[in-house]
């Protein structure tokens, strides 16, 4: 999709765009936010089926926030770089991921990303702009302000974006991070996600400000809280903070207020969460379908627009499925190499050759 | 040829591989415009200026993550910590994020880690401490631990240039009271990997490593005046990789092993070099391997209680005696 496959205004009425945002940007948006949701959906039909190894984790309901904060970024070979969570698939995808990637890993096969090392979406790829997350939570804040360290001594124009739950916001490594890169003025933009649990346990056993964005002021930068849910508040947001950091301007946060409608993993039943809650979110304030509203009510797209999109993401999606689902698991001793460039490989232990 | 402390040859490496290569930077807390704590970098933000000798707020997770992120990026950053003892607060950033990096997702994280570690100088529970054995378990870090003065400056030298991790250990009891003659000029590089023979002997080995490999070089001395004793000192330097061939060849050599190291004994590197020894040099062994460590306890602060604490070369030479006698 690019500017040139997209007329530019379908109905000469509609109002004009905002945050900068051209007609086939809001598609390009709508099928990652469709992709997103699709490839999920996919997912958990084959964990069900015993073919993804480990956990399952779902962003329904947030994949708004991922998709538009993402897509505020420069994106290409060697451009800005963001470290996503477990439920940040559709940041990923924005970054240039495949889909097949992501089933690979989710699958462990040998020729995912990781080899059948690492889980789900735990995989980089730096050219792209992504590096992947470990199940620490908060350690990638340092990192990430590592990256951007080394955006600023270069001289390099380029932005570092990190994701952040709000149970992450408690631990020490996001506070020494953001501290570092605070006074470091680095350009660095840190979403802070505030999706309502951090596995079972809600904010108010996490923290004692109301918001996230009360935490930025402890490191003298600016913060926002925006509507999660919302794809052009999200997207204008970053974009903002991210244009900031490209001038030099250090540190931004940005708190999203979203609502995880999904347990923690597939597994969790979510007995803690009042039923209502979900249905209510699930209803009235879905980040897919307000898009969708905002695209037909203000004329941006035309209906049977964004009907082919969902048909080719769904074509993508099989044919992805279909390319890797019978593709086998590594051979066992490929577990050995890699731990360092030198000794290549890990020795294989005298019982294993008896 | 002038005689140049461990201090300062561990100084003339960091900065010979800050001259050569401008991906080389330096972060830490007071690293900068007060040199460090010990004086290593000193003048180094002078001729390097604030962007490439960095202060840091007290945050060892920080400076150890963003030293990472900067490495993936393909700099090549040295982290110091300002005494080992507080690279525990960087454990989880090191031993979960950047050990498993290259295995785990093919990331390259060529970086160093480097501070002043070990006792002998009343530092007290948190500034005498010897953490490797706390890494030693870990796949994906590499341990340099030199012991002389042109080590120290081929190993800082080895580590900045390796495409790995390495955490670099440097003993403060050695850093002004080593002294060596270094040529000018010649690039000294040790390998990682590679023990060395700090003494040829023919009777009994002792294995270490660090501030002990003096204690030995002295007790050995002794024993060889008073007992007629010929000891064999292997100076591991590299803790990971392992110079598993040195060991078994002076084990072969000799059949008796004393492994000697200033860190605590339950679950020091001892007990690993006992278990590749019986692995690998069984049949040649003529007596247990045995250990002189420190005691079970934390480092204690009054000179009494730590000399107590810590092996010294009197404890070497009773170990030995009673060693080479079985």
């Amino acid at each position: 999709m690019g500017p040139r496959t997209v007329p530019a205004v379908p109905n000469p009425a509609a109002p004009p765009i905002p945050a900068g945002l051209e007609r086939w940007q809001l598609l390009e948006l709508y099928r990652y936010l469709r992709l997103t949701r699709t490839l999920e959906e996919r997912l958990t039909a084959l964990y069900r089926q015993s073919k993804v190894i480990g956990g399952l984790f779902r962003s329904l309901g947030q994949e708004g926030e991922s998709v538009a904060s993402a897509y505020a970024l420069e994106r290409g070979r060697h451009q800005d770089i963001l470290s996503p969570l477990i439920r940040n698939l559709g940041s990923m995808l924005v970054m240039g991921a495949q889909p097949i990637e992501i089933l690979r890993q989710y699958m462990a096969k040998a020729d995912s990303p990781t080899h059948g090392r690492e889980l789900n979406v735990h995989f980089n790829d730096l050219e792209k702009g992504y590096l992947g997350q470990i199940s620490h939570l908060g350690d990638m804040v340092p990192v990430m302000a590592g990256i951007a360290l080394t955006f600023k001594m270069r001289g390099e124009r380029r932005v570092g974006l990190v994701y952040v739950g709000d149970g992450a916001t408690s631990t020490g490594t996001f506070h020494e991070g953001l501290n570092f890169a605070a006074v470091q003025r680095l350009p660095l933009v840190v979403i802070g996600e505030f999706n309502g649990y951090a596995y079972s346990t809600p904010p108010t056993k996490q923290f004692a400000v109301r918001d996230l964005a009360e935490k930025a002021k402890g490191y003298g930068i600016p913060a926002v809280t925006v509507d999660g849910n919302d794809v052009l508040a999200v997207y204008g947001a970053t974009k903002h903070a991210v244009d900031r950091a490209r001038q030099g301007k250090g540190v931004h946060f940005i708190e999203v207020k979203t609502f995880r409608r999904k347990g923690h993993a597939e597994h969790d039943d979510q007995h803690y969460v009042p039923k209502e809650e979900i249905e209510r979110w699930a209803r009235t304030n879905d980040p897919i379908d307000r898009f969708t509203a905002t695209l037909l009510d203000h004329a941006w797209a035309e209906p049977a627009e964004l009907t082919r999109l969902d048909g080719q993401v769904k074509d993508e999606v099989d044919q992805a499925t279909d390319a890797c689902v019978d593709e086998p698991l590594p051979a066992p001793d490929t577990a050995l190499p890699g731990v360092f460039v030198e000794p290549a490989t890990a020795e294989r232990l005298w019982f294993r050759s008896l | 040829m002038a005689e140049i402390t461990f201090l300062e040859a561990l100084k003339q490496g960091l900065w010979e591989e800050m001259e050569r290569d401008e991906r080389v930077f330096i972060l830490g807390e007071d690293v900068g415009a007060y040199g460090g704590a010990f004086k290593v970098t000193e003048g180094f933000q002078q001729r390097f200026g604030e962007a490439r000798v960095i202060d840091t707020p007290i945050a060892e997770a920080a400076i150890v993550g963003a030293a990472a992120g900067a490495a993936h990026m393909g700099m090549r950053p040295v982290a110091e910590m300002q005494f080992i003892d507080f690279i525990s607060c960087a454990y989880d950033m090191l031993t979960n994020y950047v050990a498993t990096a290259r295995y785990r997702a093919g990331l390259s994280t060529p970086m160093v880690v480097r501070g002043p570690c070990g006792g002998y100088v009343r530092g007290g529970p948190f500034h005498s401490q010897n953490p490797e054995a706390a890494f030693f378990h870990t796949p994906g870090l590499k341990i340099v631990y030199p012991a002389t003065a042109r080590d120290a400056k081929g190993l800082i030298k080895s580590a900045i240039r390796d495409e790995d991790p390495v955490l670099y250990l440097e003993h403060k009891w050695l850093y002004r009271r080593i002294k060596e003659s270094l040529p000018e000029g010649e690039e000294i590089l040790t390998p990682i990997g590679q023990a060395r023979l700090a003494r040829e002997g023919q009777d009994l080995s002792i294995i270490t490593y660090g501030a002990t490999v003096w204690k030995s070089l002295e007790a050995a001395d002794q024993l060889a005046r008073e007992d007629g004793v010929s000891v064999e000192i292997l100076d591991l330097r590299s803790l990971v990789p392992m110079d598993d061939a040195a060991i078994v060849a002076t084990v072969r050599k000799t059949g008796k092993v004393l492994i000697v190291h200033e860190d605590t004994r339950t679950g020091g590197l001892a007990g690993e070099i006992t278990a590749r020894i019986n692995e690998q040099a069984f049949a040649w062994l003529d007596g247990p391997i045995m250990r002189v460590t420190a005691h079970d306890v934390p480092i204690p602060y009054a000179p009494t209680l730590e000399d107590f604490v810590l092996p010294q070369t009197d404890d070497i030479v009773k170990a030995a005696r009673w060693l080479a006698k079985y």
